[in-house]
């Protein structure tokens, strides 16, 4: 207990110094909400409001380009030797990987303050009730810890920290085919079939609805894809650290 | 015995890094692994330190086997790897303090132990700083108190002074000598011979993954031959004339002739010569260096 919390600090304390992170976390899902709401905005109609459509898709997809980012941690430690010391040392693997996870998660937290403050201030006006705020957070929250631990994973097996990097422009790209900027039903068929099924889709519907005060229509769907894909991230990236050993 | 291995291999795809490695270390004493890159000293401290499982053999480190047992091996060794693993953005302190609280030390306790080791290794002025601002031999300094931090009782040093100059080199020297004197057995791996012959006590030289030499470094050194007298001459026939009087090996203008390093031998030398009529030029001793073993055991195996 004690060596995780000391491995969150250790995290929390280097990106704070880490000034790449801090401007990877939080300026540039700014000038993605920019870009998309006076940009592209103007062209793309929506019967709501598109700061209000666009707003949940663009916190979705940064907060899971941010949490891949621990892939890019964690490499580096691997790399620099740091991770060798510390299997060396009477602590466990678990706790390695779980400063990096809760750092990348308190970055993200940030980043979706920031995010959401703007919006506030583009003209993002959500009808949320106070549950609708807390429900939808949560939801983002256990997103934003799945694709962390995923991410650790991935830094463990990545063979330099560029390779790594490579994870977050997979995270960058996958919500384009989801209903994140525009609705699924204005796609050609087989991407939105793509779209409809993959797991970001029924998160950035959910946190929307939520958001907006509309029906939740895909919460369980969201729920099940989150927490299943963290109870298995977290496996994978335990498991894999557990048998560098055999390198 | 504090590490024991026996039969150990290794193999990385079809390239053979442990073939087969007996070793012993006893408590309290400095072996020094030398040998060429690639011979497979970093394999052999990454197996013993448990962060690579062998592909066959057993090893015990303080009566634990490194597979096992990793758990309770890692609780008595610390390990300063090839390269300095600090964390750059963390300051001197902050770094200590992490390995202090994750070795079990409560906060007060691991701030005192920080401190302490910052006194001790002459970087208490640099504590708050960052570790990017340091140089090399400090961050060397760092990584060896860190791997102090919990006082192991078996330490493992990879390379510890590679790429360090040659102030920075002594000053780890220093270091590493206190702690043979605290009574930490010491570990460590070198392609220096002028280190190995420094600090160890027992030198173990590795070679295409197995021992091809283990000794103190002066049986290792007479094990490739005593003392010889390298005499010079005008010219390769003056050479050759004089290795008719006297034996040993003439190599261009060069005679080398052994010797037991005593006066009255190099007088019967120089005599002999003298009415011969062979003149001489210059006359040095040699005695071998720990580079000759290398070389000589090196070349053998190969």
């Amino acid at each position: 207990m004690t060596a995780s919390l000391t491995m969150i600090g250790r995290s929390i304390r280097l990106s704070r110094r880490n000034f790449d992170l801090v401007i990877m976390a939080i300026v540039l899902p700014v000038l993605m909400m920019a870009l998309f709401v006076y940009v592209f905005g103007g062209a793309i109609s929506s019967t709501q409001s598109y700061v209000d459509y666009v707003v949940p898709g663009i916190l979705v997809l940064c907060t899971g380009y941010g949490a891949t980012s621990t892939a890019m941690s964690v490499t580096d430690d691997m790399k620099k030797g740091v991770v060798d010391r510390f299997r060396s040392m009477p602590i466990s693997g678990f706790s390695v990987l779980t400063g990096h996870v809760v750092a990348s998660v308190a970055r993200n937290a940030l980043a979706t303050f920031a995010v959401v403050l703007v919006a506030l201030l583009m003209g993002f006006r959500p009808a949320a009730s106070l549950a609708g705020w807390v429900l939808a957070m949560g939801l983002l929250l256990l997103y934003v810890l799945a694709l962390s631990w995923l991410a650790a994973g991935f830094g463990v097996v990545a063979r330099s920290v560029e390779s790594a990097s490579l994870l977050g422009f997979f995270m960058l790209f996958i919500p384009y085919l989801s209903s994140a900027f525009v609705p699924v039903e204005t796609m050609p068929s087989f991407l939105r079939a793509v779209s409809e099924h993959q797991p970001i889709t029924p998160v950035i519907e959910t946190v929307r609805a939520l958001l907006n005060d509309q029906p939740v229509t895909s919460g369980w769907l969201a729920l099940v894809w989150s927490g299943g894909l963290l109870v298995a991230a977290f496996g994978w990236a335990t498991w894999l650290f557990g048998r560098i050993n055999r390198r | 015995m504090i590490v024991e291995t026996e039969g150990l291999t290794k193999r990385y795809g079809s390239a053979t890094v442990l073939s087969g490695l007996d070793l012993k270390v006893a408590e309290g004493s400095v072996l020094a692994l030398l040998g060429p890159n690639g011979a497979g000293k970093t394999t052999t401290i990454r197996i013993l330190s448990t962060l690579t499982r062998p592909d066959g053999g057993a090893a015990q480190v303080c009566g634990f086997d490194v597979v096992r047992e990793a758990a309770a091996v890692r609780g008595v060794i610390s390990l300063t790897g090839q390269y300095a693993a600090v964390d750059e953005e963390q300051t001197g302190r902050e770094n200590l303090v992490m390995i202090a609280r994750l070795r079990g030390f409560a906060r007060p306790a691991a701030r005192a132990r920080a401190l302490e080791l910052l006194e001790r290794f002459d970087l208490a002025d640099a504590a708050d700083r960052r570790v990017r601002t340091y140089s090399g031999g400090m961050r060397r300094r760092l990584d060896l108190a860190m791997s102090l931090v919990a006082r192991p009782r078996l330490l493992f040093l990879d390379e510890p002074t590679t790429g360090l100059d040659p102030v920075s080199r002594t000053t780890m020297w220093d270091a590493i000598g206190d702690l043979v004197r605290d009574g930490v057995t010491i570990f460590l791996t070198t392609q220096y011979l002028e280190e190995a012959d420094r600090l160890a006590d027992r030198i173990v030289v590795l070679h295409n993954g197995g021992v091809v030499a283990d000794g103190t470094a002066d049986a290792l050194k007479n094990s490739v031959g005593g003392t010889r007298l390298d005499l010079t001459f005008s010219c390769a026939e003056d050479a050759l004339r004089a290795q008719a009087v006297t034996g040993g090996v003439a190599d261009g203008v060069t005679l080398s002739v052994p010797s037991d390093g005593s006066a009255v031998h190099l007088h019967r030398v120089l005599d002999d010569l003298l009415t011969a009529g062979v003149g001489v030029l210059r006359v040095s001793t040699h005695r071998p260096t720990l580079d000759d073993v290398f070389t000589s055991l090196t070349a053998v195996a190969a």
